[in-house]
């Protein structure tokens, strides 16, 4: 074969649209239907049934095949999902949901109450951590008919309605689940859901082929006919891909974050961070509070003086995200922003740690610390350096390890480790996803996201509880408001960054982001042209 | 690695069973030694498959754990894990990948072929133009042509593969749009067999060009030193005293003679290229065993870790018998049993 037969074989590959693009926006010119989404999953999940694995791009992928009860809008109100209205009691124990009547599932079977009792109350029950957190609560789930259902909890339980998402409670078929071995169901191949599209073709280390679910209960929808999902390993290879217009959608690292400036000047691109309001990840540096020097507050105080958080947002993260400024995201609810404030100030680091007798000793080091790198990225390598750099400079000598994935959560859940750095989802109330990190109830050895840094504070412990379970969203701010001031003086972990993810959209593609979940929604809306 | 201990002279029948036999016995014994050291390599790194699918999903809890141990067969002690996986070998069962859903084997078919086609095709190409240009470059030693070999190859050999084959993506794919920057097959689009076969042809020149990069200035070089030394021997001073041509000495006489090293040395590394293309299949989206070993150490899918590691060394112990067979076809002085 000669080179211009390798040209001619291009140009065929163009026409043909490399996974047929060009005929989907031909197809779409002048309409509101039809058409392909070309895009990444990376990395490839291992099975596409979001209720028996939650890693990120299972739930990414599976938002489009699996639906829940309820969306979130980017202020974290629930709308509309497959239930078309709902009803909560004054005593905050009783949900009623009234289901839309002609859902199906892919197979064809219609969705009933008995459905999402069994997806609620037996399997998620079974194989979703997270949902058994929020769902272990419900005493009792009836179904008084096919459209309806009551849940009715032991307590009041305030962000029972804030876990109907599709990530946390996708509602699988009963018929198909109920009785048998869930992991091991052959139908998990196929991944039946009620979701706008469903998996026609899964080529493992390629791609994966969704389509149209023809008896999709939104009239009108979906808008395209089908979405490619391609697996690209390697960083640089997807930002050609997005720059060839190969693919017209990346989320969250597809594309590394130095290079996001770079792309943002491409005019058939826009960038957006929002749509991960729901995760609103926080980043941290975690401080193991059972050894020395950790244990000291003094010490954690001097670690948050001495970095200059404004310049690790820019320098490391690229601008994308806000400094943290405590416990709770300020993208979520009951954030309180009136909480002590860590000026980066090297003199007040220094004056802690001489106050606690950790003087310099010859070298200028205080003391020496082991350090774990976390193995999610160049962003993870090149903070540890950044905070190395910066804790250098009040003599305290980070040592760098590097660990892979297995490794670094074997360490962490295990709390065998001084300092590293951690990323953790705030799933949209404190309840959720924040008090997890600091309540002596949670130190539990061997889970990862569990209370690793091992801070136990009575006060802390009880102002959380009583948050989880008050009724008016005034009295859970009150006491959310006092635990976060109290966190904030006390350091248990240094709050870091805010992170942002940047979404990069075609600008022929619209209505991308709609809610709080952004791209792991169901993409029923999306159309191109 | 001991290859057919074959004696031609004496009950040639027996000798011959006796000696397949033999070999078979030292093949299976030499097999099930890898796979024990495999097994105590995977599970002597921290962490297990549970945590990793925690660590991932942002959230668990102890039963989480506990299930997927089991489900995994994680919570028997190392011995009883060790002696089911050994029994299995030998039924020639590898296992099934929960993290996948899928049987090894399977997984491992579906994978094999893409990648012996990219690492298969990288050969060939680094051992024709390897041994073409080395031979050149060795008869013209100390010309103005060589020294610029000399350079081109040392370059190639220094130049990092992931860098270059991102570099090709750039200029064929991104500036020139003639190939497609990465993918096995050009997807969702109908295709006869005939054009099937020209898209992944298309796709595999990138990826096949760089990975052959390397391995031909490897070759280029050895070849190139092996044909001075060969050409300063006797009987090349002896062809020329007859009044040979150039060309036939060369192709005749050094040639042959200067080739073996490069086959010791290819031999060697065609087991290699095996395994050995995981930046490459990563950097265009291969889809082949290289990526799928990097996923399932990352993933610490042992199962799947253990399969692969076992058709490789399968794979390594043929390839040598292979070489050895080569050596003897190109060199009628090596016989197989001094080969061994």
């Amino acid at each position: 074969m000669n080179r211009r037969e390798f040209a001619k074989l291009g140009l065929v590959a163009g026409a043909v649209g490399i996974g047929g693009l060009p005929l989907g926006l031909t197809r779409a010119v002048g309409q509101t239907s039809g058409g392909t989404l070309n895009t990444i999953i990376q990395p490839e999940p291992p099975i596409l049934v979001t209720a028996l694995n939650q890693q990120q791009p299972t739930l990414t992928l599976g938002g489009k095949i699996y639906e829940s009860l309820l969306r979130y809008d980017f202020d974290l109100k629930p709308i509309p999902g497959l239930a078309q209205s709902w009803e909560v009691s004054p005593d905050g124990l009783t949900y009623t949901f009234k289901l839309f009547p002609n859902v199906t599932f892919h197979d064809g079977t219609p969705l009933t109450a008995d459905d999402v009792i069994f997806s609620v109350t037996k399997m998620l029950m079974e194989t979703h951590a997270r949902a058994r957190g929020t769902f272990s609560r419900v005493d009792k789930a009836e179904a008084p008919d096919p459209h309806t259902v009551v849940f009715r909890l032991k307590t009041p339980f305030a962000p029972f309605l804030g876990a109907f998402d599709c990530t946390t409670a996708p509602i699988v078929p009963k018929h198909i689940y109920d009785g048998t071995d869930y992991r091991k169901n052959p139908a998990n191949a196929q991944a039946i859901g009620c979701g706008p599209f469903k998996l026609k073709e899964w080529v493992r280390g390629s791609h994966v082929h969704l389509v149209k679910h023809e008896g999709y209960y939104r009239p009108g929808e979906p808008h395209l006919d089908e979405i490619i999902y391609r697996v690209i390993p390697d960083s640089a290879s997807r930002s050609v891909a997005l720059e060839q217009g190969t693919v017209q959608l990346t989320q969250w690292t597809d594309v590394e974050a130095f290079d996001v400036q770079r792309l943002s000047k491409l005019p058939n691109l826009d960038m957006t961070t929002k749509g991960y309001e729901f995760f609103a990840p926080h980043q941290w540096l975690e401080l193991n509070n059972r050894i020395a020097p950790m244990n000291d507050k003094r010490f954690r105080q001097a670690v948050m003086y001495a970095i200059d958080r404004k310049a690790l947002l820019a320098r490391v993260f690229f601008g994308l995200g806000k400094v943290a400024t405590g416990p709770v995201s300020s993208k979520t609810r009951f954030y309180e922003k009136d909480v002590k404030q860590y000026e980066y100030s090297l003199d007040k680091a220094k004056a802690l740690l001489d106050d606690m007798g950790l003087k310099p000793g010859a070298d200028g080091k205080r003391v020496t610390i082991p350090y774990l790198v976390p193995p999610y990225g160049e962003i993870y390598q090149r903070s540890a350096e950044f905070l190395r750099q910066s804790l250098g400079r009040v003599g305290i000598d980070l040592q760098l390890q590097g660990i892979d994935l297995a490794g670094w959560a074997d360490k962490c859940s295990n709390w065998d480790f001084s300092m590293t750095m951690n990323l953790v989802y705030q799933f949209g109330d404190p309840a959720l996803g924040v008090s997890r990190t600091y309540i002596t109830s949670n130190i539990r050895k061997g889970i990862l996201f569990s209370n690793t840094a091992g801070y136990s504070n009575p006060e802390v412990d009880r102002l959380f509880e009583e948050a989880a379970v008050a009724t008016s969203d005034a009295k859970r701010q009150e006491l959310y408001s006092a635990v976060q001031k109290l966190l904030v003086e006390e350091v248990p972990i240094v709050w870091l960054v805010e992170q942002d993810y940047a979404n990069f959209i075609d600008k022929k593609l619209k209505n991308v982001i709609t809610t709080a979940i952004g791209v792991h929604e169901t993409f029923g809306t999306v159309s191109v042209g | 690695m001991s290859v057919i201990a074959l004696d031609a002279k004496g009950g040639r029948g027996v000798a011959v069973v006796l000696g397949i036999v033999g070999w078979l016995a030292k093949f299976v014994a030499v097999v099930l030694v890898i796979a024990t050291f495999n097994f105590v390599l995977v599970h002597a790194a921290p962490g297990d498959p549970a945590q990793v699918i925690a660590g991932q999903s942002g959230s668990a809890d102890a039963k989480l754990l506990s299930q997927l141990r089991a489900e995994y067969g994680l919570d028997k002690p190392y011995p009883v894990q060790l002696a089911t996986y050994l029994k299995r070998i030998l039924t020639l069962d590898l296992g099934f990948s929960y993290r996948q859903q899928r049987p090894v084997l399977s997984l491992l078919a579906e994978r094999l072929p893409a990648t012996l086609l990219l690492t298969g095709t990288a050969f060939l190409i680094a051992l024709f133009l390897g041994v073409v240009l080395g031979t050149l470059a060795g008869v013209r030693a100390g010309t103005w042509s060589d020294t610029l070999f000399t350079v081109l190859s040392l370059l190639l050999y220094a130049m990092p593969v992931f860098w270059l084959g991102l570099m090709l993506v750039l200029l064929f794919s991104v500036r020139l749009d003639w190939l497609p920057a990465f993918g096995y097959v050009t997807i969702g689009v109908e295709m006869t067999p005939l054009q099937h076969i020209r898209d992944i042809a298309s796709h595999l020149v990138l990826p096949a060009v760089s990975l052959a990069a390397v391995y031909l200035a490897i070759y280029a070089r050895l070849m190139r030193s092996s044909v001075i030394e060969v050409t300063h021997q006797d009987f090349i001073k002896t062809a020329r005293a007859k009044g040979l041509k150039q060309g036939r000495i060369v192709a005749r006489h050094i040639l042959r003679n200067a080739i073996l090293p490069v086959v010791t040395v290819a031999g060697m590394q065609a087991g290699a290229l095996v395994g050995g293309a995981v930046v490459i299949e990563t950097v265009f989206a291969w889809p082949g065993l290289g990526r799928l070993t990097y996923d399932a150490v990352l993933q610490r899918d042992y199962p799947v870790m253990l399969g692969i590691f076992l058709v490789m060394s399968i794979i390594v112990i043929v390839l040598n018998l292979v070489t050895d067979a080569i050596y003897r076809l190109i060199d009628p002085r090596v016989s197989l049993r001094a080969a061994s």
